[in-house]
């Protein structure tokens, strides 16, 4: 029987608790990650929910995960294949679409055919939003310095902060104090005039948000996305093969292949704590394992209001991740399918299917969408964004059927009433019929449909409130105050207890680089 | 439940010139290339010497209809060119063809092409890019009219010291006193068509500017005007290498708009490419980037854009050195090359050549200052069999080739 004492302990097998705990065990540390449940992957699960047809269970596509994680943990080795997902189509009520392709001249000439003044601001505005998104990615991999602190350590980051702020033009500096403070709407009207363009962008600065595109705050959540464009040499978005199940899959077997111990079916009851320090855990089974140092990479309020007793911390702490704001605003939906959908705005097999689907006409449907959950309804009309994942990898369906993985805004976590089965189901055929709309012979080929609500995220996930990035990307809950003030740096008021995932710094989106930073913390405070 | 058939969407591919018809049936080597969001044949041929020499001896026929293009109209249009260029536009006569770049408000070139005055109140203009949205900013409160005319309007470049002949064989008005950068209207084959004494070569030529539902009927004209004095419809590789004959280069391969550049190393100024004679700075009132061009002007350029003789002499040791004859490349490269003074880097060639009409290796090269001075001696890397090697050169003015029968 293994040994129950390590060097440290990662609570959740999700991609941060996995890639922590590699990084922990390639600095030689004996590092064991618990899994509640009988799978790893956290929220990048690929499951067989219909017999022959696989499914990315909620996260869908791959976009930020570090290339620096994917190069250190040796990821293609261990079968990370990131395949292309090349265009957005968004279908529109009149019957056309528009298209964003992967070719720069096939996009231009498709937006010019709406709209020649957006095909030429759409070039300058990508070039934009690229340029901010690599003046503001080197504060990515920074560990948030605390502002209101003296330390030696917070005073050197925010001197660092401030060099590379003083760095950037000043155009660089007034775009970004925009776009972290404007909403997408905001933003996209300065460049757009065309609809369906403004709302299919405006669509990825909500996405994750309890907020609409009119919110202040989203743009930052829309360049939060951008991102991954600026590694597209390294091509880490797209679908990955077998689904995003397949990255943590790649990962856990790295993780192992450098020593890590990962126990699935192994729900974390306690943190142990002994002289004031996080010392193990106690499972739910009642083994107790113990260690130099305990990570969590579950979500902030089951890592700091369930796992930990209160007493352990500052009231001011806990009162800070009580006031976290995690509450879900997304649902999945996804299809088993007998063929392939055929869309009436580009009829046939075609280009259409092997990329995304937008179904966001406008940022006043988007919009429309959100005014229905601020009452604490699900979207009538919901915001979708839709991949066919058996047109990217074959091995998702049985030959000739499909999967068809539906991301929709907005199901509210607390929705009225409740999510009961009725609710879900109602929920289910809004999300049909919105597709039946730009895709009629669709119901006809269903063979089976999951319904996922945020509740169903907690439940499954145990994400708390069913956020998908356990924590809205709000600009007050980023960076230095993610998850609470003074504790961004991956270290929690409970010495030997760190936290390392989404809802740290910087945020959500299968990025790794929460889990990272807190194994390279961790590791600078070893003794 | 039947399978779907897979379709071919018309708007998922690249788009057709109007004379596809006739490009396509003649494209032997199946060489198509990008330009501006359509097809362009690369060669009709295998190889590219009959093509070339057709534009240095006879005439080349080139659809040149990619070309981004642009009508300026109403009582402001002189206006809104001369804020957007920094060349006189208000001093344009009716019928004169300018080439000119223009910049951003940093004095850096975002795209470089032709303003023609079409009457009074009325310019064409060309471009590499869409320019609607500049255009548009910069003519905030003013009446004009800016209409894009890519599509509706074909056109050809016919290049060649036989090509005056060949136009007035095609052409309802003889042309030949159309003089160099001029336009005159004229018909061919019935069509009313404009004809601009420009192009991309450095050769006697002129470009042919119609209505895109004329363009096979003139295409056929001109080849049949043209039959007994050599005409060769001539693809963008060919001209390639003419044009660095010519000195004349080209927006993402021998410069960056300054609206792509990722970081200010990348762009630059008229000055530095060696436009410095399109930019007045006597001419009237504000255009843009007119401080930062008069500050250029003042403290002068950093680097400059110029030409490059490679020694044959040089290359044939090389060569010898691994007992082989000097090898050529069979067309113009576009690619980084780097130049040396001693160990230091001191630029880059962006675009070379071999020239058959000179019997030169060339290359557009990009200098530090001082190096850039005619005359100066530097070496050029060259890969010989995978090794690389320095090989002497000289820098000369530009354009390398300029005939006498170009302005004439």
């Amino acid at each position: 029987m293994a040994s129950n004492t390590y060097d440290a302990i990662v609570i959740g097998a999700g991609h941060n608790g996995m890639i922590a705990a590699a990084y922990l065990a390639r600095a030689g540390k004996k590092a064991v990650v618990l899994e509640r449940r009988e799978i790893v992957g956290g929220a990048a699960v690929t499951e067989e929910i219909f017999p022959g047809y696989r499914f990315s269970e909620f996260s869908y596509v791959v976009s930020l995960l570090r290339p620096e994680i994917i190069r250190d943990l040796e990821l293609p080795r261990h079968g990370l294949k990131i395949l292309p997902l090349p265009s957005t189509v968004t279908p529109l009520d009149n019957g056309d679409y528009l298209a964003g392709w992967d070719d720069h001249d096939l996009t231009r000439r498709e937006i010019y055919r709406h709209s020649p003044r957006d095909a030429e601001a759409y070039d300058e505005y990508s070039r934009v939003m690229a340029r901010a998104a690599k003046a503001i990615k080197p504060i990515i991999g920074l560990v948030p310095p605390d502002p209101s602190s003296l330390s030696w350590r917070d005073m050197k980051g925010l001197l660092k902060l401030g060099q590379y702020a003083h760095s950037l033009s000043e155009h660089e500096l007034y775009r970004i104090a925009k776009l972290v403070t404007q909403s997408s709407a905001d933003l996209l009207e300065e460049w757009f005039e065309l609809d369906p363009l403004k709302g299919t962008k405006a669509a990825s600065g909500i996405i994750g948000t309890y907020l609409g595109p009119r919110s202040p705050g989203t743009a930052y959540v829309l360049l939060h996305h951008y991102m991954g464009e600026i590694d597209g040499a390294f091509r880490a978005w797209g679908f990955a093969k077998n689904g995003t199940g397949g990255v943590t899959a790649a990962i856990a077997s790295s993780a192992r292949a450098l020593g890590v111990e990962i126990r699935t079916s192994a729900a974390v009851d306690k943190v142990i704590v002994r002289g004031g320090r996080a010392a193990g855990v106690a499972l739910a089974n009642g083994d107790e394992l113990t260690a130099k140092v305990v990570m969590s990479a579950a979500d902030p309020k089951r890592s700091f209001l369930q796992f930990v007793d209160q007493q352990h911390f500052p009231d001011e702490f806990v009162q800070a991740i009580r006031d976290f704001r995690v509450r879900g605003s997304s649902g999945k939906v996804n299809i088993a399918l007998s063929g392939l959908p055929d869309f009436t705005c580009l009829p046939g097999e075609g280009p259409l299917h092997r990329g995304a689907i937008s179904i966001s006409p406008s940022i006043e449907y988007v919009e429309r969408a959100y005014d229905d959950a601020k009452y604490g309804n699900f979207s009538r009309q919901p915001y979708m964004d839709i991949i066919i994942p058996s047109m990217i990898d074959r091995d998702m369906a049985p030959p000739g059927h499909h999967v068809m993985s539906c991301f929709v805004q907005y199901a509210p976590y607390d929705v009225a009433g409740g999510w009961d089965d009725t609710k879900k189901e109602a929920f289910g055929e809004t999300v049909i019929a919105t597709i039946e709309k730009y895709a009629p012979n669709i119901r006809g080929m269903i063979v089976g449909k999951q319904v996922i609500t945020p509740r169903d995220i907690e439940r499954i996930a145990g994400i708390t409130g069913g956020n998908i990035f356990h924590g809205e990307l709000l600009l007050h809950q980023l960076f230095f105050m993610r998850p609470a003030p003074q504790w961004a740096d991956f270290r929690t008021p409970l010495a030997g207890y760190y936290f390392g995932a989404a809802g740290a710094h910087p945020g959500g989106g299968v990025m790794g680089a929460a889990g990272k930073m807190a194994a390279n913390e961790i590791l600078k405070d070893w003794q | 439940m039947p399978e779907l058939s897979t379709v071919h969407h018309p708007l998922y591919q690249l788009r057709r010139t109007p004379f596809h018809a006739r490009t396509s049936q003649l494209c032997l080597p199946h060489n198509w290339r990008r330009w501006g969001g359509c097809i362009a044949v690369g060669s009709y041929d295998l190889g590219l010497d009959r093509e070339y020499w057709a534009i240095r001896n006879h005439a080349a026929l080139i659809d040149i209809s990619p070309l981004i293009k642009y009508e300026i109209g109403g009582p402001d249009a002189a206006r809104l060119l001369h804020r957007l260029t920094p060349r006189d536009i208000h001093r344009m006569q009716v019928g004169q063809v300018y080439y000119t770049g223009w910049c951003d408000d940093d004095g850096k070139l975002l795209d470089d092409g032709t303003v023609t005055r079409i009457g009074e109140k009325s310019f064409r203009l060309t471009a590499a890019e869409p320019q609607y949205r500049w255009l548009s900013m910069n003519a905030v409160g003013m009446q004009v009219q800016v209409t894009e005319l890519t599509e509706q309007m074909a056109a050809l470049s016919l290049q060649g010291p036989k090509s005056r002949t060949i136009l007035n064989l095609a052409c309802e008005q003889p042309v030949d006193s159309l003089k160099y950068f001029r336009m005159a209207f004229n018909r061919i084959a019935g069509k009313a068509v404009s004809v601009s004494r420009t192009g991309y070569t450095g050769d006697l030529g002129y470009e042919i500017w119609m209505d895109a539902a004329d363009a096979l009927v003139i295409w056929d004209a001109l080849m049949a005007a043209g039959h007994d004095y050599g005409i060769t419809p001539t693809g963008i590789l060919a001209m390639d290498m003419a044009r660095v004959e010519a000195g004349l280069f080209m927006l993402d391969v021998d410069y960056t708009s300054a609206s792509h550049a990722w970081i200010a190393g990348q762009r630059s100024s008229p000055y530095e490419m060696g436009l410095g004679w399109t930019v007045n700075l006597d001419k009237q009132g504000y255009f843009v980037g007119r401080r930062a061009l008069e500050r250029e002007h003042r403290e002068g350029s950093s680097w400059k854009m110029v030409g490059l003789e490679i020694d044959w002499e040089g290359l044939e040791r090389e060569y010898a050195a691994v007992g082989m004859p000097p090898q050529i490349p069979a067309s113009a490269v576009r690619g980084s090359i780097p130049i040396y003074t001693g160990p230091r880097q001191v630029g880059y060639a962006s675009t070379s050549t071999w020239s058959p009409v000179l019997k030169k290796y060339i290359a557009l090269v990009h200098l530090q200052q001082p190096f850039h001075a005619p005359g100066t001696r530097v070496e050029i890397e060259v890969t010989v069999e995978h090794h690389r090697r320095k090989s002497p050169a000289t820098v000369v003015a530009l354009p390398f080739y300029d005939p006498e029968w170009k302005k004439k």
